[in-house]
């Protein structure tokens, strides 16, 4: 081989290492042997062998989301492709950056039913931002730096590329990232200024203002969280976020109404629906935010700034649609209000913000937590306490399964920075939590990494257990046991004639014996006297932990907007379901 | 949606690629998977040098959805440019049918379908003496009349290749892209 010839699988590396990757989540097989190959004979790349492919994907992104790299994940062909589709389609859902790399048969094998031959790219058309199969090895470094363009810039997203195996093994030239330039793909980062003079002659004109802003002002960096946080204070606005959002204005501020939606704040979803301006930064107006779509905040002057055309005017019109990069937009918003010396209108905002204290006042939140020894634990108190007792601990990130505990966490851990909460929002992937966790520790290995899970979550990845054994990852899984699918109970309790038809989480395993058989440590708590101290062992101990609390099995998430209700249509607590809220036509909404 | 829908409206979007693999797939999956509905659609190689092809298609939906297939179109990665010729100005339209009317022994029906061939300037392309393949190009609005006509004198088969648009003017999707 001369000296500028290498290898398919030496190109790749290669590449890999110019995009700055650090770490692969990968599991090997037949059609990616020989990149395997190539991974053994350096050392500038980690490679992690989850144990599924599923949590490959998973762990790629909680590594993404905290570091905001791109994440980059390495399956072989056949079953290793079509287990990633879950992660895939996750991370299309949530604009999570990443380029997973699939093995695929030798080119002239392909659609020949070879064996695990698989059409990746078929498949994966539709759950990534965009994919490619690579044929000649010329076109290999190329494409590798096209991928992570791809899914860094514009709307983050995952990227496939799928690569036969002899093109792995054929002789080629690297080409750098620097001699490649997309040829079509440059999305719009930076704002017409007209659009956002005019934005911001608006807001400052409002009278009950609301902030609404989603996963994209985290999707831009720190310093997009930075400027929200700036223009928040600036105009003295309130500020709600979505369940992608949270840590971008952060909770102990007293301009954050908490999250909104469905299992949002009382005074959050009210005050969307009764303002007359709605600042929408980086959200798109999901079914889970909007509610009933005809009674959406009917009265407000809509502003919304996403980097993606297609996210607005898709399901809810809004007056000022402006296409640009949050981080870009909100800094100049910062700029303009100062610049022309805006002000609030003072009487007007007074009076707004004493209709947000009185909602407030309700207190959505409250739940009823008998304190007396031997009392059941509420689900609630549990992951209250544990954002109380890691309050004070410098990097605490936390991932979740997909439930009502992953709504609990949401309602009572409060977030004060960005990118130190991940969760799955658009596609609500149970099993997402524990992977994701583990690719959080991955990229922070002092950090405490908390999975707040449900039982039922829990099994769905249980086997990357082996993999925090094998790479020594202290992850901590905070397991809420209820034994049952508690969304699904509480739904088929609210909206089904309480008929918990395969709800029940029968048969479970016993948590502790299952973290000490993976060699991590495992600790249960059944009586509320237990929580605080249960939770301060699983902080001491520098290993991965399994926390099994027993939480009543009949609590559910309130506040909630039934499927297809309007905003002010929220049902509180327990003792309020009086009448039937759920149309014929929300039944069928999920 | 019915077609019905009075706030439906009907447009032809043109739309410049990348000549690559699966970039058709792209288009139409976003269509399927989205619920979209396509009414025509032709696609050819358009500019050999720069391996680029024209994608042109006609679809209806309201103007929210409209919008939004525009947009969705735009943020395909191989996608150029992205032109909604029913909304930026004048646009010539013109399709391609291949007609076969299949007259039997009827001579009446032969000399019919002749004449209305000459009115609508057809051309025919193939003759047997029981049946006629004609070739007539128009808008669509065109070649659906004629069609009207042929079917009462033995209409027995129909091929049309879609609709081809381009803006009036100087203008045009390969410059400036
Ligand atoms: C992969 C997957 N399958 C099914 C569902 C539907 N689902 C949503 S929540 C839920 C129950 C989750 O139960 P658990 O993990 O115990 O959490 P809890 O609600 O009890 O806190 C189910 C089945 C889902 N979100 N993801
Ligand atoms: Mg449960």
């Amino acid at each position: 081989m001369s000296e500028d010839r290498m290898t398919g699988a030496q190109i790749l590396m290669q590449a890999l290492r110019d995009q700055d990757v650090d770490v692969i989540f990968g599991y090997p097989g037949g059609a990616v042997l020989p990149i395997y190959d190539a991974l053994f004979a350096q050392n500038a790349i980690r490679h992690i062998l989850v144990r599924h492919e599923q949590g490959a994907v998973h762990a790629a992104e909680g590594y993404a989301r905290s570091t905001g790299k791109v994440g980059c994940v390495l399956v072989t062909s056949g079953p290793g492709a079509t287990n990633a589709v879950t992660g895939l389609t996750d991370a299309l859902m949530d604009s999570i950056p990443i380029v997973c790399i699939a093995g695929q048969v030798p080119t002239h094998l392909i659609g020949n039913d070879a064996f695990q031959e698989c059409d990746t790219t078929g498949i994966t058309r539709p759950c990534t931002k965009h994919n490619y199969l690579v044929k000649e090895v010329d076109r290999l470094a190329r494409t590798v730096h096209e991928a992570f363009y791809v899914a860094r810039n514009g709307r983050p997203g995952p990227v496939v590329i799928d690569l036969p195996k002899d093109v792995q093994f054929a002789e080629g030239t690297y080409v750098a990232p620097e001699d490649v330039v997309h040829r079509t793909y440059r999305p719009t980062v930076s704002a017409e200024p007209t659009a956002l003079e005019r934005a911001m002659e608006i807001i400052a004109g409002a009278k009950r203002p609301i902030f609404y802003t989603g996963g994209g002002v985290i999707n831009a960096g720190p310093a997009a969280s930075e400027a929200l946080r700036q223009l928040v204070r600036l105009t003295g606005y309130p500020c709600t976020n979505t369940l992608m959002g949270l840590g971008a204005f952060p909770a102990n501020d007293p301009q954050f109404l908490g999250m909104l939606g469905m299992h949002g704040t009382y005074e959050a979803n009210l005050a969307m629906y009764n303002c007359d301006v709605m600042i929408n930064i980086g959200a798109r107006f999901d079914d889970r935010v909007t509610g009933k779509l005809s009674e959406f905040s009917p009265n407000s002057t809509k502003i919304q700034v996403d980097i993606d055309p297609s996210s607005i005017n898709k399901n809810v019109r809004v007056d000022l649609a402006i296409v640009a990069d949050a981080g870009q937009a909100l800094a100049e918003m910062v700029r303009i209000w100062q610049a022309r010396g805006y002000r609030a209108d003072r009487p007007a905002l007074d009076a707004w913000w004493g209709q947000i204290k009185q909602w407030r006042a309700r207190d959505c939140l409250y739940f009823n937590q008998d304190k007396t020894p031997g009392a059941v634990i509420k689900p609630q108190h549990a992951i209250k306490r544990l954002a109380e007792l890691t309050a004070d601990r410098e990097n605490v990130y936390i991932t979740t399964e997909v439930g009502q505990h992953q709504m609990w966490a949401a309602q009572f851990v409060p977030f004060n920075q960005p990118n130190r909460w991940m969760t799955s929002g658009g596609l609500g992937t149970m099993g997402y939590g524990l992977p994701a966790a583990m690719g959080v520790q991955v990229a922070h290995p002092d950090a405490l990494v908390i999975d707040i899970a449900g039982e039922a979550s829990i099994m769905m990845n249980i086997q990357e257990l082996s993999t925090l054994a094998q790479y020594r990852l202290p992850v901590k899984v905070f397991i809420t046991n209820n034994h049952w699918m508690g969304m699904v109970r509480q739904w088929q309790e609210l909206l089904h004639g309480e008929r918990y038809s395969e709800s029940y989480m029968d048969s479970l395993p016993d948590f502790v014996k299952l973290a000490e058989s993976f060699g991590a440590v495992g600790l249960r708590a059944t009586k509320v006297e237990e929580v605080d101290d249960t939770i301060a062992e699983m902080m001491a101990i520098d290993r991965t932990v399994i926390v099994d609390m027993h939480v009543d099995p009949k609590e559910n998430c309130f506040p909630m907007i039934p499927g297809g209700a309007a905003h002010y249509d929220m049902i509180l607590g327990p003792d309020d379901r009086g009448e039937q809220r759920t149309s014929e036509e929300g039944m069928v909404l999920v | 949606m019915s077609p019905q829908d009075p706030s439906t409206e009907r447009h032809t979007i043109a739309v410049l690629v990348d000549n690559e693999p699966g970039v058709l797939a792209r288009v139409i999956g976003l269509f399927s998977g989205r619920g979209y509905n396509i009414e025509s659609l032709t696609v050819a190689e358009v500019d050999p040098e720069n391996r680029r092809s024209r994608i042109t298609l006609a679809t209806s939906g309201t103007r929210m959805i409209i919008e939004q297939i525009k947009a969705q179109l735009s943020r395909l990665v191989p996608i150029h440019v992205v032109s909604d010729l029913t909304d930026d100005g004048p646009s010539v339209e013109r399709e391609l049918a291949l007609i076969k009317v299949a007259t039997a022994d009827n001579r009446e029906n032969r000399i019919e379908s002749l004449r209305i061939a000459d009115i609508f300037r057809a051309r025919v392309v193939d003759s047997t003496p029981d049946s006629f393949v004609f070739e007539v190009t128009g808008a669509s609005g065109k070649i659906d009349a004629f069609i009207g006509l042929m079917r009462p004198l033995g209409l027995a088969d129909l091929s049309r290749t879609g609709v081809a648009a381009m803006a009036r003017g100087r203008t045009g999707l390969l410059d400036g892209s």
